[in-house]
């Protein structure tokens, strides 16, 4: 459904560990919601010096007041630290739901959901999801240290099992989440992989994954989007469609939940010289002949 | 009673001197979930160019205070898919277009302007002389009134004649009176004031350039002062002239602004991607403006600012 501009009521502000939750009263987003959806704020107040909204996951609905909205975020730079310090029955200016959220399957299947940092914020009201329609989920987690790791207590009450990884060893295994699923793929006979992390985690995972041939489902939270509508054209990354052709789209508007298989991973950051209308590029050859040429880069991660 | 705010450009009847500005409103169909595309004054579309573009490489955008740094690099599907996809859409919303060609020669920009004479529902053309001349060592045609009037008259030379040609100026210049007078004498039917100006920020992470197109262009309410400068200069040399004002307009207030500077047409750009319903919210401010003001008509206002100081009030007792 298409995204509304409201704004919302703040009703509740609390610290989790490193980061902050925020609920906030917005039921035109609630309603429309489904997981992997995200919301775009303006943070500083109508005359703001701070014109790129802060976009945000969001990490679950709720029904009470109408529906509430709530999501997570590490107060790190100016914008989310005016974010943080809103109290409630503040107002916000919130547009959402934005992207293409999860894809769900249709028939019981065994998911993983991988989340880094507050990366697994969005993954819970997905599980949520899953288990509606009677999939089993295992999470695994992982950040920096135990502060970093959102929602370990939460995936351990929910999913069929949780396992964590830090890279201090604070909480779970020493190490990251890449090192931990080899085994917990395989402990968990998982079907699906759905993913949400930084660009060098999910692109480990989409390698992993294809050695298994498993669908991975990946949410990008980079590169970082300036308005979250589509508008600016800011958040490329360069995809492969079904015709074999690279282009560089926009993560908020086609993502920001893509296909694992579908992404030029070690690309990104980057305009590939195959891609559509890159320096060079040439539309004769592209229809025809040119389209294998984007192959092999699409199955080096596999490989 | 309500201000009308209907306006006069040329020989086109606009319902409102309120546009998007260029790459702004990506296709229009974003902007049309917030904003009822076919009542704001136009739609002005992301540059078409001929072939499709990939764009800069990411980071295209940082935020500086009161502003973006942009360097997106005119991506888009080329003229081909803009003809099938993106200007069917604008007309099937009864949105007018507004529609901004770039190239690298005079000679592309003919054959743009030519090629969407052919297409029914173009409105106005937008010559974007923000682009690299590829003849002159990749200089924007802007910064040089003799190449900004050589592709002005590609366009105008080619296009319909009922179509007006707006070129737009670069406020990256000693003298941007000069580079107007060249673009009307080459042709241009009016003005759009000011593209974006050269900035770079350094990521203190990375210690590199925050983009990776190195510098890109400033625009948001940064840039307003400078742009109603250029609109004032352009006005005062060439008063018979339609101007296109933008840059950082927020509020109804900043349009006013623009129009009593002279422009006859308000773009809004950057404000979007922090408000993307900012276009009909500053329609609705701009009439409660006029309103406060006591001014029945918008047209009446244009270019107040010239006019003498005690003109105005003997005319008129001002509210604010």
């Amino acid at each position: 459904m298409a995204p509304v501009q409201v704004r919302g009521t703040v009703l509740t502000v609390r610290r989790v560990d490193a980061f902050v939750a925020m609920t906030v009263v917005a039921p035109a987003i609630a309603t429309r919601f489904r997981p992997g959806q995200f919301v775009a704020i303006a943070v500083g107040g109508p005359t703001s010096s701070m014109l790129a909204r802060r976009v945000l996951s969001v990490h679950d609905v709720r029904p009470d007041h109408g529906g509430t909205v709530e999501f997570v975020f590490p107060p790190r730079e100016p914008g989310t630290q005016w974010l943080a310090d809103c109290r409630s029955r503040d107002v916000l200016d919130i547009v959402g739901p934005l992207g293409r959220p999860f894809p769900v399957p249709k028939d019981p299947v065994s998911c993983l959901l991988v989340g880094v940092g507050d990366g697994s914020a969005p993954l819970f009201a997905l599980a949520a999801r899953l288990a509606e329609r009677g999939s089993a989920t295992d999470f695994l987690l992982g950040a920096e240290s135990a502060d970093r790791v959102f929602g370990a207590l939460t995936a351990r009450r929910t999913g069929r099992s949780a396992a964590i990884a830090t890279a201090d060893g604070s909480l779970g295994s020493r190490g990251s989440v890449v090192d931990l699923l080899p085994t917990v793929m395989q402990q968990a006979r998982t079907d699906v992989i759905y993913a949400s992390a930084p660009v060098p985690v999910l692109r480990s995972v989409c390698a992993l994954a294809a050695r298994y041939s498993l669908p991975v489902q990946a949410l990008v939270s980079e590169p970082v989007m300036t308005c979250g509508t589509g508008l600016c054209a800011g958040c490329v990354l360069p995809v492969v469609g079904t015709d074999g052709v690279t282009r560089m789209v926009r993560a908020c508007v086609d993502g920001p939940v893509f296909r694992g298989d579908r992404v030029r991973w070690d690309d990104v950051g980057t305009i590939p010289f195959d891609a559509l209308g890159a320096p060079g590029w040439k539309p004769r050859a592209a229809a025809g002949p040119a389209a294998p040429s984007g192959s092999p880069e699409g199955r080096s991660h596999a490989s | 009673m309500p201000a009308d705010l209907r306006i006069r450009v040329g020989h086109l009847d606009l319902p409102s001197p309120v546009l998007s500005a260029a790459g702004c409103a990506g296709t229009g169909r974003e902007l049309a979930q917030f904003t009822d595309v076919a009542r704001i004054g136009a739609v002005t579309t992301k540059s078409v160019t001929l072939e499709p573009r990939a764009g800069n490489p990411v980071p295209r955008l940082t935020e500086t205070p009161s502003g973006l740094l942009s360097s997106v690099g005119l991506q888009g599907p080329g003229l081909d898919g803009f003809l099938q996809r993106d200007l069917p859409w604008l007309l099937s919303r009864g949105a007018r277009a507004f529609v901004s060609v770039a190239g690298h020669s005079a000679r592309e920009y003919g054959e743009l302007a030519s090629r969407l004479s052919d297409a029914a529902g173009v409105t106005a053309l937008e010559v974007n002389l923000g682009c690299p001349d590829a003849s002159a060592a990749g200089r924007p045609f802007a910064l040089d009134p003799a190449a900004a009037g050589a592709v002005v008259a590609a366009a105008r030379g080619s296009a319909r004649y009922d179509i007006p040609v707006f070129a737009k100026l670069s406020p990256e210049v000693t003298d941007i009176v000069s580079v107007a007078q060249a673009c009307v004498a080459a042709g241009a039917d009016g003005l759009s004031m000011i593209n974006t100006m050269p900035g770079m920020t350094i990521d203190p992470v990375s210690l590199r350039p925050a983009l990776a197109g190195l510098a890109g262009g400033l625009s948001g309410p940064a840039v307003r002062p400078v742009a109603i400068r250029c609109v004032w200069q352009v006005r005062e040399a060439l008063p018979d002239v339609p101007l296109i004002g933008m840059g950082g307009v927020r509020t109804g207030r900043d349009a006013l602004e623009f129009l009593l500077a002279g422009a006859s047409l308000v773009a809004v750009g950057t404000v979007l991607f922090h408000d993307p319903s900012a276009c009909s919210r500053i329609q609705r401010e701009l009439e409660e403006e006029l309103v406060a003001r006591g001014v029945d008509r918008v047209s009446d206002i244009i270019g107040r600012a010239h006019e003498p100081a005690g003109y105005a009030a003997e005319r008129h007792s001002w509210a604010l």
